[in-house]
């Protein structure tokens, strides 16, 4: 399954699903497939998205944190997976798109290639941990966790692609914030 | 009251309403405070990094979040601070506990004691240096700095100042 093409049915299965999206080729494809106010595109700070998406569901409880992330990106601060696990947010959803190389410099290998990220998940508390190798069992496992409790997290094994073709993110950084902020009602729109 | 217990009613009046951070000695009793008061609450995060993209998505869920951190995890913290915090304009209260302020603490936080308030320089986040007395017109001061820059603040605490 290519990247793109999983991140594009993520997306088009979501409502107001508040969406952090790990930097390089995830932030761009996601926000070539469906720009979304919801949608807080990381443009640096790697291995952040998950602690981001922690701190949304932490204060916006009656509404679900999706974390769109990456090998590398959950390899940086793994340490994140057991706060997740102890602090126990039923509004979030953690999902890696794994494509066992850091493919935003190169196609460097990382280590998912021989440890399994679900299974750490599992490890750490996560309640609801699937994988996803083809575009039929995202599908299944995308509806499952959107409709049930988690933490949850979904490993998507995706093809090892170096170069994308989504262009950058187009906006501000500073109006990604704002954007996200109005999504989610904490400041007036208009 | 308590000197925490008198810093913590500060950042109350002051409207912060999310705590997280990593342990540091120098706020144990206030720190104590935070855990074991559930209106407060206190998100403990694995890495001062990590402390900032946790503060950072409480900004965005609405509130107005503090961290609590030693100088050296400030130290791990700039990429998150410089390429995060900065630039999508997160208004984020660093408490920063000062250790090597005065080059008489131990061996390892020395340097990163002598060079703290120019690492703050060099990400360009302004900060304030409290004592006792100045306390409550720095957290003021830091609040109003917030609003008015959008960016993170720190008060660099030498050891004492806030409990």
């Amino acid at each position: 399954m290519r990247r793109s093409q999983a991140i594009a049915a993520v997306l088009a299965r979501l409502r107001d699903e508040m969406v952090v999206t790990a930097n390089g080729w995830i932030s761009r494809e996601a926000c070539a497939a469906a720009d979304r106010e919801a949608n807080f595109y990381m443009l640096g700070s790697m291995g952040l998205a998950a602690p981001i998406a922690l701190g949304l569901a932490l204060t916006q409880p009656a509404r679900r944190a999706v974390v769109f992330d990456g090998d590398g990106n959950l390899l940086m601060t793994l340490g994140t997976l057991a706060m997740i696990g102890d602090l126990h947010p039923p509004n979030f959803l953690h999902i890696v798109f794994d494509n066992e190389v850091y493919g935003s410099t190169g196609g460097q290998r990382s280590a998912s290639a021989n440890v399994a990220l679900d299974a750490l998940a599992l490890a750490a508390g996560y309640v609801d941990v699937r994988r996803a190798v083809t575009a039929e069992e995202l599908d299944v496992a995308i509806a499952a966790q959107l409709a049930g409790s988690g933490p949850a997290f979904l490993l998507v094994k995706v093809d090892a692609e170096v170069n994308g073709t989504a262009p950058r993110v187009p906006h501000e950084p500073a109006a990604i914030a704002e954007r996200m902020r109005k999504a989610v009602g904490t400041v007036m729109i208009g | 009251m308590s000197r925490s217990a008198a810093f913590l009613q500060l950042l109350h009046d002051a409207r912060f309403d999310f705590f997280t951070g990593v342990p540091d000695s120098t706020f144990q009793p206030l720190l104590h405070a935070l855990e074991s008061d559930p209106e407060l609450g206190y998100v403990t995060a694995v890495s001062e990094n990590v402390a900032v993209g946790i503060a950072t998505g409480s900004y965005l869920g609405g509130h107005r979040p503090v961290i609590f951190m030693q100088n050296s995890g400030l130290a791990l913290a700039m990429n998150a601070l410089g390429s995060l915090a900065a630039i999508y304009r997160i208004p984020i209260l660093l408490v920063v506990g000062w250790r090597g302020h005065d080059g008489s603490d131990s061996p390892e936080h020395a340097l990163l004691g002598a060079v703290t308030p120019a690492l703050l320089d060099a990400l360009r986040l302004p900060f304030f240096v409290p004592d006792a007395a100045s306390l409550p017109a720095d957290v003021a001061r830091a609040a109003q700095t917030l609003e008015a820059r959008q960016m993170p603040c720190a008060l660099l605490c030498r050891p004492g100042v806030v409990c």
